[in-house]
């Protein structure tokens, strides 16, 4: 008996699902890391809204940042018969065994914000490189293309350290009146942001500029720009817009910062999906663009 | 009648649920759709037939999802490590197994409450989850490894033989043998028990024993169906195994229950989770939904001992 009434309880969610939505148009699946994630939810909105726009039938589905939970929601749009699916991996490698079943079944695959360790049709991910060259061209226009510059890489060998990095010396060896008085790892980490920043300002005077790979980094070397009392005397730039950043640009110890733009990334992943089910010819990987946020 | 309807409840709400869900989507009631549910439950099927002895001899097991990454990660952190695969696999059992027994010695001879030391046990083996892969998934072995979690034998994924097997044998251990009669008589009255001169400590470690090992069977096929360890694998699959064992019939006073409700349980909650996503419900939802199920089924069994 017990479970006859628990049935209508789930009855009653599945009918009013079922009903939702039964027009003739392409379906598609996206698998989303985390709807836990404000940055995760503005993407599936994203997604969302370009669903509605394009008339597509858009499933969303969450695997609450476990990849079993995912794999197992991937299997289940495959079986749905997806024309399509999109994925946000917890994790590249545990994703591709997933991937490989929807290969089998001749379904393409896009990646969004994080790749998957196996081809996909589609890649969409914020272009870093892009956000390096932003930064830099930011901070030589507020230092008139002259000063004494500190870069803070983030983790060795990651792509967002090395891309981020790329950007902006390649924008900043054109100009002949700035400097890179040091590079230093401090691996995307606020602690270690402050303490390689304190040994820097030891090491180093007359220093104008501080570029940080992400923005956890830069309020650590705020942190330690404050303590030697030369808040005034050096800018910093981070990445990311996170809370922290935002709050700290407002309070203008923060100059500026680069944010990724996960609706953008959300609407292009449904974009990009109706092209390649119109058999149109896609990029294999589309960069979304960055966004400079100062005061 | 009523008897029948009773003792059959679960298979027929499950029952139920399958003929309706044909009804609302036809890829519902394929065959590659039905193997899929047996596959999606035979992980946490396998952690639900010792979840049922331990509940049985009126115990709880927090650990096992903490267990399952450990033993998971154990094993990947072996092979990636040049170890065997045959001998990885081992080591890892051996590790899922040991803490099980840990378990089991904590709260039957230093008589700590179970729900205490299997909590304790859930934090530990998660933060040696940590501490072993440094927070990062574990990967790049041998393809070989892949077929305990993803090979087939005909169209049957070995997941699901190896839950297949598991059930047999935890049919048989608790209906057939002389351990299986003194799980059920330590949880229906341990006092009774211990008088009738049952080691009732003994058959309480072998349970947790044999609940940390087929943790770290599904720990394996995880890790293999994923071809990676995660450090956050198994987070909350406690309350699942749980809930698969409480709706299928099992009481969490202990002492009564079968593995075939086991069973049956284990596959209401994949069927409702399948069937919450073909028909495209957000995952908000279907957390609800599963609560709910949960909620009702203990409701009206707990209802109906009342009186």
């Amino acid at each position: 008996m017990k479970k006859l009434v628990a049935l209508v309880v789930v009855m009653s969610f599945m009918l009013v699902a079922g009903f939702a939505g039964a027009a003739e148009a392409y379906d598609v699946g996206l698998a989303i890391s985390t709807l836990d994630n404000p940055f995760f939810v503005d993407l599936a909105d994203g997604a969302e809204e370009a669903a509605e726009e394009l008339g597509v039938n858009l499933t969303v589905v969450d695997a609450g940042d476990d990849a079993a939970t995912q794999m197992s929601s991937v299997e289940d749009l495959v079986i749905q018969g997806m024309d399509l699916i999109a994925i946000n991996p917890v994790d590249g490698d545990a994703i591709v065994p997933a991937i490989e079943e929807a290969d089998m079944m001749n379904i393409p695959v896009i990646t969004v914000d994080r790749g998957a360790e196996t081809d996909v049709a589609v890649h969409i991910a914020s272009d870093n490189v892009e956000g390096g060259r932003m930064a830099a061209e930011y901070m030589a226009e507020m230092l008139n293309n002259e000063g004494r510059v500190i870069e803070l890489e983030g983790i060795p060998g990651t792509s967002a350290a090395r891309e981020r990095g790329e950007g902006f010396n390649e924008v900043m060896d054109e100009i002949e009146g700035i400097e890179i008085i040091a590079r230093q790892p401090a691996d995307f980490n606020r602690a270690q942001g402050m303490s390689v920043m304190e040994d820097l300002l030891e090491a180093h005077e007359n220093i104008d500029a501080v570029f940080a790979h992400n923005d956890e980094m830069a309020l650590g070397a705020i942190e330690a720009i404050d303590a030697a009392g030369l808040t005034d005397e050096i800018m910093v730039v981070g990445f990311d817009a996170i809370g922290d950043a935002l709050t700290a640009i407002e309070e203008g110890t923060l100059a500026a910062t680069i944010a990724q733009q996960p609706h953008e990334m959300g609407r292009l992943t449904i974009e990009m999906a109706v092209q390649l089910l119109d058999g149109e010819e896609v990029d294999e990987f589309v960069p979304v663009p960055l966004e400079l946020i100062t005061q | 009648m009523l008897q029948f309807l009773d003792k059959f409840k679960a298979g027929i709400g499950l029952l139920a649920m399958v003929i309706v869900m044909s009804f609302l989507s036809d890829r519902f009631l394929t065959l590659p759709n039905m193997l899929n549910i047996f596959r999606q439950v035979s992980i946490m099927g396998i952690m639900a037939v010792g979840m049922t002895m331990v509940i049985l001899a009126q115990g709880i097991d927090l650990s096992v999802g903490s267990i399952l990454a450990l033993s998971g990660a154990v094993t990947a952190g072996m092979m990636a490590g040049d170890t065997s695969m045959v001998l990885s696999v081992l080591i890892g059992l051996a590790v899922g197994t040991g803490l099980g027994l840990f378990n089991g010695l904590m709260i039957s001879k230093a008589k700590l409450p179970d729900f205490i030391v299997t909590l304790a046990m859930m934090s530990i083996a998660r933060g040696l989850v940590l501490v072993y892969t440094g927070g990062r998934p574990i990967s790049g072995f041998d393809p070989a490894f892949r077929t305990i979690g993803g090979g087939r034998v005909g169209m049957v994924p070995i997941p699901v033989i190896i839950f297949a097997v598991i059930l047999v044998i935890g049919y048989l251990v608790l209906n057939k043998t002389t351990f299986g009669r003194y799980i059920y008589a330590v949880g229906g009255n341990q006092q009774a028990a211990r008088l009738a001169g049952i080691n009732t400590d003994s058959i309480k470690i072998k349970v947790y024993a044999i609940s940390g090992f087929l943790s770290a069977v599904s720990g394996v096929i995880l890790t293999s169906r994923l071809n990676s360890a995660q450090p956050t694998a198994g987070v909350a699959y406690e309350l699942d195994v749980i809930a698969m064992v409480v709706l299928g019939g099992t009481s969490l006073v202990g002492g009564k229950g079968t593995i075939g409700g086991t069973l049956i349980g284990a596959l209401i909650i994949g069927v409702l989770n399948n069937s919450l996503n073909l028909l495209g419900v957000a995952s908000f939802y279907q957390e609800v939904a599963k609560g709910l199920v949960i909620l009702v089924a203990v409701l009206l069994d707990s209802l109906q001992h009342r009186d």
